[in-house]
């Protein structure tokens, strides 16, 4: 796919306040997304994850810092500019009810199209190639709400992927999805940073499969980001402690070598 | 009298109900038929997309109006042949039928098409914006906007000649109260819903308010008007309408594309790098000033803009620039349909084509709440 015209150098937020309005969940928060890796952010429930990716996706405008792609603020450029650049695969995206398929998928081309380039061969190649990548392509004119959970995640991926945007944002891109579909997602999200050199950042609530994955982990809490790098480096049975308050020993995944966390019974009284 | 002996109303009457129907279930095998496949055109950089399924229903719905349009030249109190009155209508201007057929039919037909087409189209784009299939216009309060300040003119014996422009103005000061009062850093598509809900009650007991308060007599006549008529209708209005049409439906057409974006919900339409308080601004603004327009020049008839679109999107699928025609052309021949039936159903009693609407539109509403209390 084509990626290669404006792949940015670096992607970060810089001391970002961020807030819905209420108290600020994150304060004074500034994160380097190194480039053409798998980043995955992990952490408790209510630390600010989620926050965090909504805020580097330009869904939540901080109420002070900036977002920067190439050390410029995206703020200061066109929204279709950004949308060229980046892409977010929200928690549960919403569709319109009865849409077939390809209709969604080709909506993903919007940053790339005009009022009079409604639908380029650029479009086309773009979508033909997200339908086979996501292996849609027998799917193609079905309607979403006959699919599965697992296809249907494919089908938002694949919206994700004709966009072209170099940088991918994804929330929870696995939730809902049982074991096989799990693998199968965050394989195919590893194979695209592998072929086309892009940047992936997506939070994931299973330890052990953001452990594996990861290039480089980002472990939060209340708001703060606690430890982030390489897993082999930062995942210890401190760290656990630290991030999600539980007892746990790491060992070595006997397959894909990197940590992997084994929680203890917890002795002491439950809250 | 020997020719009304022939064809007595009632065969008429069912002719016409029965080359619509046929009309209608032809156009839809065919759609069946043809299925997705799309015509892609490429010229430098402009470059689109046509569904050859919406080719069809737009081409077959056009058949469909004209043949409407053909017999409700020919059908009416005052039987006219066939040829005398298309002659009339087309070239003729010095036949002894140049009245009614000029002045009184004619006009008539055309401003069904052409609100008929506001309605549907308006009701379209907000069903796809607010992605619930049982909202319109008239179910959040711009046609009983658009009522309260008419009947207010017609209760009070003012300047008739001011009514259009009472309920324009009506209609666009509701439709902006809507949006303001469902302002809270940005308008969503539920919350706008349920004021609309709430004003349009609360313009409703205004309007029953008026009516109690003044003498019947100017009552009955803002009764008539709210039901929603065509009679009277004239080449001034046929103006009016496409006037409003030609700079309103290419805006609709063109804001399409970013109500498809709207669709997907406020996070992914920022992510693909929509500016969504913008465009929801201006297709709502697009969807009101469409409903005003219409109601201004034939009162607030309902049911067209809920109902048309649903059937339009069942047969052509979900929103497009295609689909957007499609659905307007056939809002035109729902509401020409409706009228003409509401003309010749108790012929000489003339009914207000809203109530044929109503009459339609109240069934299959309460169809479509039952279908959707079964989904969910």
């Amino acid at each position: 796919m084509q990626t290669n015209q404006d792949k940015p150098k670096s992607f970060s937020g810089q001391d970002l306040y961020l807030s819905y309005g209420g108290p600020a969940i994150v304060e004074g928060l500034t994160v380097t997304i190194p480039t053409e890796e798998i980043t995955v952010i992990i952490g408790p429930n209510g630390c600010g994850k989620s926050t965090l990716l909504k805020a580097l996706a330009r869904i939540l405008i901080p109420s002070k810092g900036e977002v920067q792609i190439n050390e410029m603020d995206i703020q200061f450029q066109s929204t279709k500019e950004v949308a060229r650049k980046l892409g977010l695969l929200p928690q549960n995206p919403r569709s319109p009810e009865t849409i077939i398929v390809s209709d969604l998928v080709r909506r993903g081309r919007y940053p790339h199209q005009s009022i009079f380039s409604q639908w380029s061969r650029d479009d086309e190649v773009a979508v033909t190639e997200a339908l086979s990548l996501t292996g849609l392509n027998d799917f193609a004119e079905r309607p979403l709400d006959e699919l599965s959970g697992g296809q249907r995640q494919r089908v938002w991926i694949a919206m994700l992927l004709a966009q072209e945007t170099p940088i991918m944002l994804l929330d929870e891109p696995t939730t809902h999805l049982d074991i096989a579909h799990q693998i199968e997602i965050l394989d195919l999200l590893k194979d695209l940073t592998r072929e086309s050199s892009r940047t992936i950042v997506m939070v994931l609530h299973d330890l052990n499969l953001a452990v594996r994955y990861a290039e480089n982990l980002i472990a939060m809490r209340d708001g703060e980001i606690r430890i982030s790098g390489k897993p082999t480096d930062v995942v210890t049975s401190q760290m656990i402690h630290d991030v999600f308050s539980i007892q746990a020993q790491i060992i070595t995944d006997p397959v894909s070598g990197s940590p992997l966390c084994i929680p203890l019974p917890n002795d002491m009284k439950h809250d | 009298m020997h020719y009304l002996a022939i064809t007595t109303p009632t065969l008429q009457r069912s002719l016409t109900v029965l080359v619509a129907i046929l009309i209608t279930v032809i156009s839809v095998r065919l759609a069946d038929k043809i299925r997705s496949r799309s015509y892609t055109f490429r010229w430098y950089k402009v470059s689109g997309r046509i569904q050859l399924k919406i080719v069809w229903l737009v081409a077959g719905t056009l058949v469909a109006i004209i043949v409407l349009l053909g017999t409700g030249l020919i059908v009416g109190d005052y039987p006219i042949p066939a040829s005398r009155a298309i002659a009339t209508a087309l070239w003729d201007r010095n036949g002894e039928y140049d009245f009614i057929i000029n002045s009184l039919r004619f006009p008539r037909i055309v401003v069904a098409i052409l609100a008929g087409m506001c309605f549907a189209s308006s009701g379209l784009i907000f069903q796809s914006l607010i992605n619930n299939p049982l909202v319109s216009p008239d179910i959040i309060g711009i046609n009983t906007g658009a009522a309260v300040l008419a009947v207010a003119i017609l209760a009070a014996g003012g300047n008739i000649g001011y009514l259009p422009w009472a309920a324009f103005l009506g209609a666009l000061l509701t439709a902006g109260l809507i949006y303001l009062l469902s302002w809270k850093r940005g308008v969503s598509a539920t919350r706008l819903v349920l004021v609309g809900i709430g004003v349009n009650s609360l313009l409703g007991a205004v309007i029953t308010f008026i009516t109690v308060k003044y003498p019947i007599e100017r009552v009955i006549a803002a009764a008539r008007w709210q039901a929603g008529t065509l009679f009277g209708a004239s080449w001034g209005d046929v103006r009016t309408l496409l006037i409003g049409l030609f700079v309103l439906l290419p805006s609709a057409f063109f804001l399409t594309n970013r109500l498809r974006i709207l669709q997907l919900g406020d996070e992914t339409a920022i992510t693909v790098g929509s500016r969504i308080e913008r465009d929801r601004l201006a297709l709502l603004a697009v969807a009101s000033l469409l409903a005003a327009l219409a109601v201004s020049v034939v009162g607030p008839l309902g049911f067209v803009a809920l109902i048309v679109p649903q059937a339009a999107r069942l047969l052509a699928g979900s929103i497009t620039g295609g689909v957007l025609i499609f659905t307007a052309l056939l809002g035109g021949f729902f509401l020409l349909g409706a009228d003409l039936i509401a003309q010749r159903l108790f012929a000489p009693v003339m009914l207000p084509a809203g109530v044929i609407t109503a009459t339609f539109g109240g069934p299959y509403f309460l169809y479509l709440l039952a279908r959707y209390n079964r989904a969910n």
